[in-house]
């Protein structure tokens, strides 16, 4: 930023010689990033699995041991779970220090990349699954496959093959649920619906057993003068995951995973273009919460907690906190099927696995900790915190209504295979992509043909790119 | 490394050999070199590749530059990047103006508090003002319960979830620029007023000068230099917000406040495209450079 050039007019004889010796060094410079000028990135090795034989299941001879465990397990239930699960495993081998780097979702997303790719990497971390996240640190080579020591721990026959498929994708990071075992996760999660007892009370009627009774319920609340459901969307994420409650509802549950994982399909057809119309209509009859794209996610339960809601579409994450503020008055339903009586389909799955990185000098302990983690024990933990464990836990049941209800949903949708995964797995720009035009679609500045048609461009152009 | 002698006549400036300058910058040139030109010969070089920040990178040659300059959505970035600079630049300088042309004609009593007050916006963290400035936009704000009471009052509803607003998000945030942005303007306007010798204002008077004509003739040609500062480092906070942006509203609603610098980071740790990003923050950096070159060469320019 040249402000106040000296004498301008008098330097300039001498303008040619300075540029000449501030040309060398900017020419030294350049010509230094040259020398070094080899494509970015590392070479993309991808890190060999060794023997399962040679795998150490005895930590107790691992000497003494600093495990960093980087995970975002901060919310109240799951950050006791966690808690609970190191001093475990630390008392069980006093030799293992647990350095635990605990951050957001979003901020663990944003700095594992550089984490990962640097020399001195954490060893256990949490990569979400998907193209953006786990495809991505695969492809380059950043995580270690899990094959040998699943067969020494048996994890895929710990885990139903859904579960363990979201946690597979093949070493060239293109295809999710197939290729190598790269994580395993601690609780199951569902996005379905709380609703509020005592409002559904007050307007007088049951929870709704049918997609249509819902609908119906939704209009009900509204001509009651209650808000029928409460909506937080200034993150794109969230309206994301009610239009794939939705979706889940008009395409049904093959075309919904055929699309997440590239398989067929595309966004425009009818059916998805179906499930935004019934967003933009709930939008436009005034069911959501007004300036939803102005309202944070997490303020969402904290304002259904305050009565604002009849009903929220929402994660299981959310649950034990809802329990501690609403106790019994608050209820969780699965998205009702379109005949009472059949079976449920919704969005969900299990929570970030844990991995442990390619360039980690303890893998072997790291497995004994995923092993421990994921223990019949560790559900057992999940329950007593306040989580929806993966796996049914041996000899604990859950404690207060909605986690009952939550865990019976779970069954019931392991048993009919009603999950489908969550969207935003498809490309790693759909967040922007649909989520952006997703907000104007509710704001009635956008159709749904134009939302949809935006998301299928960002689609083709990364299932190209594959 | 502006030599302080002008030796355009003699060709070379008496008494010590010319190579030894190179000495005496050497520490902060390497600090220089390091910090600055590294990264950005690095990040010119990362922006010709096609590369997702973790596995090799393809040659792409100036794609992510043409992409840069076409995409419709980064296009819309930087172009709400210079509706920014009105709200960071223009109308801060604008008020700055009023307040100093007041300020210059009367004595103010407490001057030194008003002048606090008014820059303590610059003191605060970026974080903590756009916090703050969320909770008085949302729903439920103190602008709300003004304009709700407003309504009450007869008045229509003008109340909204601004952040969220298709049409008033990106004002709203260019708001907050420019209640951050008065305070830097308006103390280096009251320093350079105070250079102004008092005869002109005195000379001024005695021909008849009103407020307006006063402020036209002494004020402004005796604040150019100050008015150039301001508006360079207005327009590049500008042109390099992000932290207010990623704070506030993520880019939304829909794309509406997505500015260049957001998109960077975006790019980069999101959706894995470091190489674009890299092209669209070469790319900024060349638009705050001609800018604030074109500032400085207006600013000295004219009647110089």
């Amino acid at each position: 930023m040249v402000l106040e050039p000296v004498g301008r007019r008098g330097r300039r004889g001498r303008g040619a010689r300075r540029r000449g010796t501030l040309g060398t060094v900017v020419a030294a410079v350049l010509g230094l990033g040259l020398v070094t000028a080899c494509a970015p990135g590392s070479d993309g090795d991808k890190p060999a699995s060794k023997a399962p034989a040679a795998v150490s299941t005895d930590v107790a001879k691992a000497g003494n041991v600093t495990l960093t465990v980087w995970d975002q397990e901060i919310q109240g239930g799951q950050r006791k779970q966690i808690e609970t699960l190191n001093a475990r495993f630390q008392a069980r081998y006093p030799n293992v220090k647990i350095n635990r780097v605990a951050r957001s979702f979003t901020d663990l997303q944003k700095t594992l990349r550089l984490a990962l790719s640097g020399d001195d990497p954490p060893d256990v971390v949490q990569a979400n699954q998907g193209y953006a996240a786990m495809g991505q640190v695969v492809k380059g080579g950043l995580l270690l496959p899990l094959d040998s020591y699943d067969q020494v721990y048996g994890w895929k026959k710990r885990y139903p093959k859904g579960l363990t498929d979201l946690n597979s994708v093949t070493p060239d990071g293109t295809s999710i649920g197939g290729g190598k075992l790269y994580g395993v996760s601690l609780n199951g999660e569902i996005v379905g619906i709380y609703y509020n007892k005592d409002k559904l009370a007050k307007i007088g009627i049951q929870p709704p057993k049918t997609w249509a009774e819902f609908e119906q319920a939704l209009g009900t609340a509204k001509s009651k003068g209650e808000l029928p459901l409460a909506f937080g969307n200034l993150e794109k994420l969230p309206a994301m995951q009610m239009y794939g409650v939705i979706q889940d509802q008009t395409a049904g549950k093959e075309a919904v995973r055929n699309l997440v994982f590239g398989k067929s399909g595309s966004w425009t057809d009818q059916p998805n273009v179906q499930a935004a119309q019934k967003l933009a209509d709930w939008a436009e009859q005034g069911y959501l919460t007004k300036d939803a794209n102005a309202i944070k996610w997490d303020d969402t339960p904290v304002n259904f907690a305050k009565g604002q809601g009849v009903f929220m579409v929402g994660g299981t994450w959310w649950a034990a906190d809802l329990k501690d503020k609403l106790g019994d008055k608050v209820g969780f339903m699965l998205p009702p099927p379109a005949q009472a009586g059949g079976a449920p389909v919704t969005m969900g799955g299990e929570s970030l696995p844990f991995s442990i990185t390619a360039k980690s000098r303890h893998p072997d302990v790291a497995a004994a900790y995923i092993n421990f983690i994921t223990s019949p024990e560790a559900m057992d933990v999940s329950v007593e915190t306040g989580n929806l464990p993966a796996l049914a836990p041996p000899s604990r049941q859950p404690d207060g209504t909605v986690m009952k209800e939550i865990a019976a949903a779970w069954a019931e949708l392991s048993k009919s295979d009603g999950i489908t995964p969550y969207i935003d797995y498809a490309t790693p720009n759909l967040a922007d992509t649909f989520g952006g035009p997703l907000q104007r679609l509710l704001a009635g500045k956008a159709t749904p043909q134009q939302a949809l048609g935006d998301a299928q461009k960002d689609y083709a152009e990364f299932l190209k790119k594959k | 490394m502006t030599p302080a002698k002008d030796d355009s006549r003699s060709g070379r400036p008496p008494g010590e050999p010319r190579s030894i300058g190179w000495l005496y910058v050497l520490p902060a040139l390497l600090v220089y070199a390091a910090f600055l030109l590294w990264p950005l010969v690095r990040g010119f070089w990362f922006s010709l590749y096609e590369w997702d920040g973790i596995s090799t990178g393809t040659w792409a040659g100036l794609s992510n530059y043409t992409k840069t300059l076409t995409d419709p959505s980064l296009r819309g970035a930087f172009g709400h990047a210079l509706i920014l600079i009105v709200f960071y630049a223009v109308i801060p300088c604008l008020i700055a103006f009023v307040l100093v042309g007041a300020v210059s004609r009367t004595r103010i009593r407490g001057l030194a508090f008003f002048r606090t007050v008014l820059f303590l916006p610059q003191v605060v963290a970026m974080v903590a003002v756009a916090v703050a400035w969320q909770w008085v936009y949302s729903p439920d704000g103190p602008v709300n319960s003004v304009l709700r009471g407003l309504h009450r009052l007869g008045l229509p509803d003008w109340s909204r979830g601004w952040l969220g607003d298709f049409t008033f998000a990106l004002p709203a945030v260019g708001l907050i620029g420019t209640w951050v942005e008065i305070g830097l303007a308006m103390v280096l306007f009251l320093a350079g007023v105070q250079k102004i010798p008092r005869e002109l204002y005195e000379a001024a008077r005695i021909d008849g000068a009103g407020p307006v004509r006063e402020f036209l003739a002494v004020t402004l040609p005796g604040l150019r230099r100050e008015l150039a500062v301001a508006l360079t480092l207005t327009v590049a906070a500008a042109l390099r917000n992000f932290d207010l942006i990623f704070v506030t509203t993520k880019g939304g609603p829909g794309e509406e406040t997505k500015v260049p610098a957001y998109e960077v980071y975006n790019r980069a740790f999101n959706t894995g495209e470091v190489g674009l990003a890299c092209a669209i923050g070469i790319t900024l950096a060349a638009l705050i450079f001609l800018l604030t070159a074109g500032i400085s060469r207006l600013a000295e320019g004219r009647g110089a």
